[in-house]
C-alpha cells in the first residue's frame, strides 16, 4: 500500500550478485560446450556458471522438489529454456546483457511435440511422487450399465496448458555465511525450500533459513521447488556472494510450470428420469520427459454425483517441454469442465432443468466410497442462488439486448479439502498484547487477517493489539500455503497456541480469567506473573477422518454475445457455496470473487500457447495471453454462504476457500453460450473464432 | 540489452543529422523502442532522445478546418483535444481503446504509426525463423499459430498485420504524415504509409534513413466517424479485427460517401473502396450495407487460422458505420 | 555525423518524491524502473512484466501516469516522479491508500502500488464519473488475484473523498 512491503526481489544483500539465467535454444539435445569468453569480457560480470562448474549435489524428495531431476547437472536438454548457465554480475544490465552473449555448441535431438488437443501417445503414469492416486479405479458395472441406459450423453472437453502468470516473477535471494544458508524466496512453501535445499547441500535443517514476507501471487506455480532456486543457492556458494535471480516473464513460461493441456471424455448412461446409471471419466494430461504430473481431473467423477457405478482412468503424455504442476483449482476443478458440461449437456437431451439433473443424483455420501460427508448444504446452494439468480425463470430463448444476445448457464462448483500439518506461537505481552507467529506464507490469501482474527476472539483483543509474524523458517513450521488449507492448518494451530498461552496465564497468575479476557485483564494477569513475556505454543496435525471433507457450491452466470462481432462478455454472476464456517467475510469474498474471475479467463480467454514444430511456447509475454482486465469484470457479482460450522474439518469449523470459486465457471459459462448460441463448444477457451 | 550510448537532441536539425546514421534508435515515448532494444528487434546501440525537441508537441488548426498534430503530441492529449473529440470522434475512439492509459501518456501519435507487428513470432524472446527479424529464415506462421494473421496483402514471406488503432482511424479520415529530412521533406497519405510484404519484409513503412515524422494532418472534420475494434478481452489488448468508418450523411441520413478502414488485416490499414462505392446513396442501417462489405471481404485471401476473422471483419465495419451514422445496433 | 554526444553513462537529477536526487554515471540502458528500484531504493515500483503488459510499475512522471519499464532514465532528466512511497504524508496515508485499505481492494499486494498510483491518476484526470468510465480507465493494471470489483470500489470512495489530495 505504502511500498513497504518487501516482496522477494526487492530485497538486497551486502555484496549481491544479479543472476541471470541462460536458457537452452533448442526442446532436445545435448550441450557439447558453452563459450562463455564475451560474456565473462563484459565488465561487471563476475562468473559463468555452467553444468561443467556444477558442484555435486544431493537429490531431494519430489514434492517439495518439482523433479528428480536436478537442474545443470548434466549436458543434456529436455525442454526448450532449460536453464543451461547463469551469469553473474554486478549490475542488472551487464547480467542480462552478458546472457545473451553466452554461446552454448548445441547438439540438437528428435524432440516429443506437445500434443494439440488430441490423445495420441498417452500412457499410464509411473510411479512417482505425484502419483497421488491410482491412475485407474471402478466401482459398480459400468459397462453394463451404460449398455442398458435409455440415454447416454458422450464428449470430449480439451483444456489448454495454461500459465499462473502471478504478477510476481518467482525470485530468490540466496546467501550462504559459513555453512548455512538463507533465501528469501517468493514460495508457497518456506519449509519445503528447506527440505530441498538440506537434501541438495547435505545440511541439518538448522543450517537452511528460508524467508518469505511476502509472495505476490502464486496460485501453484510457487508451490514446489524449481531449477532458479537451486541455481541460485548453487551460485551464491559457488561464487561466494549472494546472489539474487529473479525471472523475466518469458522464463516464468518456459522454467515454471503451468497447468497442462488436458483432454477429457465423458460418458454418462441415465435413465430418461435423469438418474445416472454410470459415468464414465478418462483424462488424459501433458507432462515432461523427466516426471509423469498427474492432474487427477478424473476425481471429480469419483466425488461429485450419486452413481452406482463409476470408472475413472488418468494418462499422461510426455513431451519435450517444462513440468506442469497444480493451477489455483487443479483436481475436481479441472475435471468439472468436463464433468459440469457433460451434466449440462445431458439435462438438454432430457429436457430437465440443470438443477433437477443435479437434485436427482445428489450425493448424500461419498460416491465412490460410500463415506458420509464432513459436511454438505450443496441444496441450499442451488436454491439459493438459483432465487438470487432468477434461474427458474429463465427463458427458453434467449434474450436480446441491443446487439448482446443474453445467455445463462449454471455449473456445480467442487473441491477436495486439503489439510496439512501446522503449528505456531502465541506470545503474550506485558501489556496484554499479543505477537502471534508461524512460519507460513501470504500468498494474498488473507492468512495474516485469519490468524489475527483467531488469535482476538480466543484473547479477546483487538485487531491492532495483536501483531503478526510470518514468512520464516525460524518461526514455528506450518505447512505450504496450497489446496486451500492454511485457515483450517495455521488457523486451528493459532487457536490452539492461544488457548494454550491462556492456559499457561491462568495457571502462573493463579488468577481466574474469563474466556476472551481482553488485554487489560491479561496485563494484570501478566503483572502477577511477573513475566515480560510468556509463550503458548499450538499445533493442529490433520487426522484420519470416517469422514468425507468437501466443499461444494453452485455458480450461475449471465453472459453477453455479440453475433456480430463474437465477443463474449460477463454480465453478472450469482455463486453460493458450502465451506463451513466463514471466519472472515471480506477475506472470503475477495477470495471467492476472485475465483470467479480466474474462472471467466480460463473460459473465455487464457491459453499459453505451444509451438509444436519449434517445441517452445509461443508469446512468453501478457500480451500475448490474455488475462481478465478491470474492465471485463462487471460489480455484479453476487457471492454467498450457507451459514454452516463443519467441526470434522478443524476446530476452526472452516475448510477452504481459496480455490473453490474457480470451479465450475467454465462449465457454467459453457451452457451459459450454449443458451445464447445453441452451439456446444467443447474446447476451452470459448473465444471469438470459436463462436462466428 | 546491449550496451546503448544516448544523446538527448535540442533540435529537430540536431535530431535528423543523429538519425541519419542507421545504428541510432530514435526515441520519443519510448513504448515500442525500450521493447525492441531488449528483444533485440533492433540493432541501434545508439540512442537519440528527441522527445524534448521544442516545436513538436503543438495541435495546431489547418486553413479549411483541418488540424495539424505534431508528432510528439501524447495520445491521451490528442484524444482529449477539443477539436479531436468534436470533429474527429474516430481517432479519439481509436485512441481510447489503442492501449492502456499509463502507455497513451508515453506514446505519441507519429511513432504510433512506426508500430511494428504484435506477429507472436516476431516478438519472441529467442530468435525463431521471421523474415522481418532475421532476413530470409522464412516466416514460422505461415505454417504455424496464424489466426491472428492477414486477410489482404501477405505473401508467403510474412503473413503479419500493422497493429496500430490510430492508424486505422487516419487511414479512414485520408490524413497525411507531414516528414522532414535534412534537405526537405514530404507529405504522405496514411493509406500509402505502411510497405506491404509483396514490396518487401526490410521495411515497415516508406520512410527513408534520416526521414522524421514531423506530424500528422487532418483535412475536413468528420464527425460522423466511429471505431471499433474487437478482441477477446474488453480492454488493454490488440484487435483480432478493428474497423474505421467516416461518413458524409445527407440530409435524409442517407450516405452520400464513406470512407471504410479495416485495421490488424493486413501490415497496412485496408481500406475497403468496393464496399465505400457500394454504400452510397443507400440508409446505415439498410441490409443493403452488409451485402456492400461483403462484396469488398470477397476479395480478401485469409491464411489458414485467419479465415474467421472475416465474419468479424464485417460485423465490425458494419457496426463502424452505424456508429457513426448514430445508428443504435 | 552527428554533433551530438552520444554517452553511456549518464548523470541525472530527478525530483523523486519531493525530494532532489542526483544520481552518477547511471547506464544509458537503464530504465526508470530500475533506476528507481535498484539505484534509488525505491521498490513500490514492481517488475511484473518489464513490456508494458501488466502496469505493476506504474509511477506518476510530471504528474501523469506512466509504466516505469518503458522510460529510459536518461530521458527524465530533470523531471519530477512519484511513486507509491511518495504518496503517504508521514503516517497520514493518503486518501487513496486508505481506500484500498477500507474496500479490501487487494489480495496479494504486487500490483497493488501500481494500482494506487494509476488510480490518484484515474481521479486527478477525472475518469471517475461512473463505474464503466473507471473499470476502463483501471484496465492498464492487471490484479491476477483479481480483486477488480474492490477496486473500482476504492477508486469510486476515494474519488468521493472531499479531503482528496491530488499532488501536483
Amino acid at each position: 500500500m505504502t511500498g513497504a512491503a518487501l516482496y522477494a526481489a526487492d530485497h538486497v544483500a551486502e555484496g549481491m550478485l544479479y543472476g541471470v539465467l541462460v536458457g537452452a535454444p533448442v526442446p532436445a539435445g545435448r550441450v557439447r560446450g558453452i563459450d562463455a569468453d564475451d560474456a565473462l569480457a563484459v565488465p561487471g560480470v563476475t562468473y559463468v556458471l555452467t553444468h561443467a562448474e556444477m558442484p555435486k549435489l544431493g537429490v531431494p524428495p519430489v514434492p517439495p522438489a518439482s523433479s528428480a531431476r536436478v537442474p545443470m547437472l548434466d549436458d543434456e536438454i529436455h525442454y526448450e529454456g532449460e536453464p543451461i548457465a547463469v551469469v553473474l554480475a554486478q549490475s542488472l544490465e551487464a547480467a542480462e546483457y552478458a546472457a545473451s552473449l553466452v554461446r552454448p555448441d548445441i547438439e540438437s535431438a528428435p524432440f516429443a511435440a506437445h500434443p494439440s488437443g488430441e490423445r495420441a501417445g498417452a500412457v499410464i503414469p509411473r510411479e512417482s511422487g505425484y502419483l497421488f492416486d491410482a491412475p485407474d479405479a471402478e466401482r459398480g458395472d459400468v459397462e453394463g450399465a451404460v449398455a442398458g441406459a435409455q440415454a447416454r450423453h458422450t464428449g470430449t472437453y480439451v483444456s489448454p496448458s495454461r500459465h499462473h502468470n502471478p504478477m510476481e516473477t518467482s525470485a530468490t535471494l540466496a546467501e550462504w555465511r559459513d555453512d548455512t544458508l538463507t533465501l528469501v524466496d517468493a514460495t508457497q512453501w518456506s519449509y519445503g525450500v528447506r527440505v530441498v535445499m538440506c537434501a541438495l547441500f547435505d545440511l541439518a535443517p538448522e543450517q537452511v533459513r528460508v524467508r518469505s514476507p511476502h509472495t505476490g501471487g502464486a496460485f501453484g506455480c510457487k508451490g514446489t521447488v524449481w531449477p532458479h532456486q537451486i541455481i541460485a543457492a548453487v551460485a551464491a556458494r559457488v561464487s561466494g556472494r549472494p546472489v539474487r535471480i529473479a525471472l523475466s516473464r518469458a522464463q516464468m513460461y518456459s522454467i515454471i510450470p503451468y497447468q497442462p493441456q488436458m483432454v477429457q471424455t465423458v460418458t454418462l448412461a441415465a435413465a430418461d428420469s435423469g438418474r445416472l446409471a454410470a459415468i464414465e471419466h478418462e483424462s488424459v494430461n501433458v507432462t515432461s520427459v523427466d516426471d509423469d504430473f498427474v492432474e487427477y481431473a478424473t476425481q471429480a467423477s469419483r466425488t461429485t454425483y450419486a452413481a452406482p457405478a463409476i470408472r475413472v482412468s488418468q494418462r499422461v503424455q510426455r513431451a519435450n517441454i517444462n513440468l506442469g504442476t497444480a493451477m489455483r483449482a487443479p483436481v475436481e476443478g479441472a475435471g468439472l469442465w468436463a464433468l459440469g458440461s457433460a451434466m449440462n449437456e445431458l439435462a438438454a437431451q432430457l429436457r430437465i432443468d440443470p438443477i433437477d439433473l443435479r437434485l436427482a443424483n445428489y450425493a448424500d455420501v461419498h460416491p465412490f466410497t460410500g463415506q458420509p460427508w464432513s459436511s454438505k448444504k450443496l441444496r441450499e446452494c442451488y436454491e439459493q442462488g438459483a432465487r438470487a439468480f432468477g434461474w427458474r425463470r429463465r427463458p427458453n430463448e434467449p434474450e436480446r439486448d441491443g446487439p448482446w444476445v443474453v445467455g445463462q448457464g449454471m455449473a456445480d462448483c467442487a473441491m477436495g479439502t486439503y489439510r496439512f500439518a501446522s503449528s505456531a506461537h502465541v506470545r503474550l505481552l506485558a501489556d496484554g498484547r499479543a505477537v502471534v507467529q508461524s512460519g507460513t506464507q501470504d500468498i494474498g490469501t488473507g492468512i495474516v487477517t485469519i490468524m489475527t482474527q483467531v488469535a482476538c476472539d480466543v484473547l479477546g483483543l483487538k485487531p491492532d493489539q495483536v501483531r503478526c509474524e510470518i514468512g520464516d523458517t525460524e518461526l514455528p513450521e506450518a505447512g505450504p500455503t496450497f489446496g486451500s488449507s492454511s485457515t483450517m492448518g495455521v488457523g486451528a494451530a493459532v487457536m490452539n497456541a492461544a488457548k494454550d498461552v491462556l492456559a499457561k496465564l491462568r495457571e502462573r497468575s493463579g488468577q481466574e480469567l474469563r474466556e476472551a479476557p481482553g488485554a487489560d485483564a491479561l496485563a494484570v494477569a501478566m503483572r502477577a506473573v511477573g513475566a515480560q513475556e510468556l509463550v503458548g505454543a499450538g499445533s493442529f496435525t490433520p487426522q484420519d477422518s470416517e469422514y468425507a471433507l468437501h466443499t461444494f457450491g453452485a455458480i450461475f452466470v449471465e453472459v453477453g454475445f455479440d453475433p456480430d462481432l463474437g465477443i463474449l462478455r460477463l454480465r453478472r454472476a450469482v455463486g453460493r457455496y458450502s465451506v463451513g464456517r466463514i471466519v472472515n467475510p471480506r477475506t472470503a469474498r475477495a477470495q471467492i470473487v476472485g475465483g470467479i474471475v480466474w474462472g471467466w479467463g480460463k473460459a473465455t480467454m487464457e491459453a499459453s500457447r505451444h509451438e509444436e514444430r519449434l517445441g517452445r511456447w509461443l508469446s512468453k509475454n501478457l500480451a500475448g495471453v490474455a488475462l481478465p482486465v478491470n474492465a471485463d469484470i462487471p460489480s455484479d457479482i453476487d457471492v454467498g454462504f450457507i451459514d454452516e460450522v463443519d467441526e470434522h474439518a478443524g476446530p476452526i469449523g472452516g475448510k477452504g476457500i481459496g480455490e473453490i470459486a474457480a470451479t465450475g465457471v467454465d462449465a457454467a459459462v459453457a451452457d451459459a453460450v450454449f443458451h445464447a448460441t445453441g452451439r456446444r463448444i467443447r474446447e476451452l477457451p470459448i473465444t471469438p473464432d470459436k463462436l462466428v | 540489452m546491449i550496451p546503448l550510448t544516448y544523446a538527448r537532441a535540442t533540435t529537430l536539425d540536431e535530431a535528423l543529422d543523429a538519425a541519419h546514421d542507421p545504428g541510432t534508435a530514435v526515441l520519443a515515448g519510448g513504448t515500442e523502442l525500450l521493447n525492441w532494444l531488449r528483444l533485440g528487434i533492433t540493432d541501434a546501440d545508439r540512442v537519440v532522445d528527441i522527445s524534448r525537441v521544442p516545436g513538436l508537441d503543438r495541435i495546431e488548426p489547418l486553413p479549411g478546418g483541418g488540424l495539424r498534430i505534431g508528432t510528439l503530441v501524447r495520445l491521451n492529449d490528442v484524444a482529449a483535444h477539443p477539436s479531436v473529440a468534436r470533429d474527429w470522434p474516430v481517432l479519439r475512439m481509436a485512441i481510447h481503446k489503442s492501449a492502456s492509459a499509463q502507455l497513451r501518456n508515453l506514446a505519441t501519435i507519429g511513432a504510433n504509426l512506426l508500430q511494428k507487428t504484435r506477429c507472436a513470432y516476431f516478438r519472441s524472446e529467442e530468435p525463431v525463423p521471421c523474415n522481418r527479424r532475421v532476413p530470409g529464415s522464412g516466416c514460422a506462421a505461415r505454417e504455424g499459430h496464424d489466426d491472428r494473421h492477414a486477410l489482404f496483402g501477405w505473401t508467403d514471406d510474412c503473413i503479419a498485420t500493422q497493429p496500430s488503432d490510430p492508424a486505422v482511424a487516419l487511414a479512414a479520415l485520408d490524413a497525411h504524415v507531414v516528414t522532414r529530412t535534412a534537405t526537405g521533406g514530404r507529405r504522405i497519405a496514411v493509406t500509402e504509409f505502411h510497405v506491404l510484404p509483396a514490396d518487401g519484409v526490410d521495411r515497415d513503412t516508406v520512410l527513408e534513413p534520416g526521414e522524421l515524422v514531423e506530424a500528422i494532418e487532418l483535412d475536413a472534420p468528420a464527425p460522423c466517424s466511429a471505431y471499433v475494434k474487437v478482441r477477446e478481452r474488453e480492454s488493454y489488448e490488440y484487435a483480432i479485427v478493428s474497423a474505421a468508418v467516416a461518413l458524409r450523411l445527407r440530409d435524409d441520413g442517407v450516405i452520400d460517401s464513406a470512407r471504410i478502414a479495416l485495421g490488424s488485416v493486413a501490415m497496412r490499414p485496408w481500406r475497403l473502396a468496393e464496399a465505400e462505392r457500394r454504400v452510397v446513396g443507400l440508409a446505415p442501417d439498410d441490409d443493403a450495407v452488409t451485402s456492400a462489405i461483403e462484396a469488398a471481404l470477397a476479395q480478401a485471401r485469409p491464411v489458414a487460422g485467419s479465415a474467421y476473422k472475416l465474419a468479424i471483419a464485417r460485423g465490425a465495419a458494419r457496426r463502424a458505420l452505424m456508429t457513426a451514422a448514430g445508428v443504435r445496433p | 555525423m552527428s554533433d551530438l554526444k552520444f554517452t553511456d553513462r549518464i548523470d541525472l537529477r530527478l525530483r523523486i518524491n519531493d525530494i532532489d536526487t542526483h544520481l552518477e554515471a547511471i547506464d544509458a540502458r537503464t530504465s526508470l524502473l530500475d533506476l528507481l528500484r535498484e539505484h534509488v531504493g525505491l521498490t513500490g515500483a514492481k517488475k511484473g512484466c518489464n513490456h508494458g503488459e501488466c502496469g505493476a510499475c506504474t509511477v506518476l512522471l510530471d504528474g501523469r501516469r506512466v509504466n516505469g519499464c518503458l522510460v529510459l532514465a536518461a530521458a527524465v532528466d530533470g523531471r519530477e516522479v512519484v511513486t507509491v512511497e511518495g504518496l503517504s504524508d508521514g503516517e497520514q496515508l493518503h486518501p487513496v491508500q486508505r481506500a484500498f485499505i477500507d474496500c479490501d481492494a487487494f489480495q496479494c499486494g504486487f500490483c497493488t502500488p501500481g494500482q494506487v498510483i494509476s488510480a490518484v491518476a484515474c481521479i486527478a484526470e477525472g475518469h471517475t464519473t461512473d463505474e464503466h468510465e473507471i473499470r476502463e480507465w483501471m484496465s492498464g493494471n492487471i490484479c491476477r488475484c483479481s480483486s477488480y470489483p474492490q477496486i473500482v470500489e476504492a477508486v469510486q470512495a476515494a474519488a468521493a473523498s472531499e479531503n482528496e489530495r491530488i499532488p501536483s
